[in-house]
């Protein structure tokens, strides 16, 4: 890979993780993952 | 005055970052986990959301349990963020965020004989984040359309030490309902310490789908290695140092790299640089 096509690349990545993140937080994927992280996750430790 | 060497200042910030996301200590003796507004936030390294000192959401148990959700089959927000993360900083983030990394790096220290992997085993890690981490929670679903967080349950040695064992020895009443998948993930858990003695890194190495989603945007990242082909001397010095078994002169965008910065201290004519802009090549 060219170092060009390389900072193409970066850049269309970065701008993409953004927009991804904004859909996510829009359609409410934030919540899911507080009400998991704030539970004991019962997978997490062998129990699932 | 004697200057601080690379490994040093590494492990300095390796255990800030392990106090940063793991700052919650005194629920160790309680028995609870942290149920604050931070855990609305990923961790970018691997570290147990059911650790009680946890401050932070795990980002591979969050992609998975957003995956796994009635209304969800894909988490754009967590996939958003460590893409984020990875095309910034690549693998940095195992190297010098990942608390899991730190503890291998620990059990490493102790005094057996080292051993390498074949390259062949490298490649489990992208199975497991395909098949466990994105296939399988999203695919596998309950009459309600629920998933289960396969990686964390069955596979995940950061979830069993730092949050299963814990937790049970505060809660004896989940120490009754105690299976083959505990079984299962303690094997897994002891063989990955055995694994850590031996070899450098074994679960980055071999099993951990965050180093794989890193080792990909390795090869892209705004942080990244280059190499001065007029000052290099192939004199191989970066390659024997390297832990990870990487050669940077002939792979400086390998995704096996942690960029632990050990190839750019041992090079005789400075020819390796890690940064965020390239070096200019001298003539």
């Amino acid at each position: 890979m060219d170092s060009k096509t390389k900072r193409a690349m970066r850049y269309l990545t970065l701008v993409s993780a953004f927009a991804f993140m904004a859909y996510g937080v829009t359609r409410g994927e934030v919540s899911v993952v507080l009400n998991k992280a704030v539970n004991i996750c019962l997978e997490c430790i062998g129990l699932g | 005055m004697k200057k601080i060497g690379i490994n040093v200042k590494r492990k300095l910030i390796q255990i800030a970052a392990f106090g940063f996301t793991n700052s919650k200590l005194a629920n160790f003796s309680k028995g609870n986990i942290y149920t604050g507004n931070w855990k609305q936030f990923c961790n970018p390294g691997l570290n147990c959301y059911s650790c009680p000192a946890a401050t932070y959401a795990c980002p591979i148990g969050a992609m998975q349990a957003v995956a796994g959700s009635m209304n969800y089959r894909f988490s754009f927000y967590v996939v958003g963020f460590l893409l984020a993360v990875g095309v910034l900083f690549g693998r940095l983030i195992c190297g010098y965020i990942c608390p899991f990394g730190l503890i291998q790096e620990v059990i490493h220290l102790l005094p057996v004989k080292k051993i390498k992997i074949p390259k062949w085993m490298t490649y489990i890690k992208y199975a497991v984040l395909l098949v466990f981490v994105i296939i399988l929670p999203a695919a596998v679903t309950n009459y309600m359309g629920i998933g289960k967080p396969t990686f964390c349950q069955y596979i995940c040695p950061a979830g069993t030490l730092e949050g299963g064992i814990p937790l049970l020895s505060t809660h004896s009443e989940l120490r009754q309902t105690l299976g083959h998948i505990f079984s299962l993930k303690i094997t897994i858990l002891v063989l990955v310490v055995i694994g850590c003695c031996f070899v450098y890194r074994f679960f980055c190495k071999t099993l951990c789908p965050l180093g794989a989603i890193y080792g990909l945007l390795n090869k892209v990242s705004f942080y990244h290695m280059t190499i001065d082909d007029h000052k290099c001397i192939h004199c191989g010095k970066c390659a024997s140092v390297c832990k990870m078994d990487v050669n940077p002169v002939k792979e400086c965008d390998s995704a096996e790299c942690i960029r632990c910065g050990k190839c750019v201290e041992s090079c005789p004519t400075d020819a390796i640089h890690l940064g965020f802009r390239d070096k200019k090549s001298s003539q």
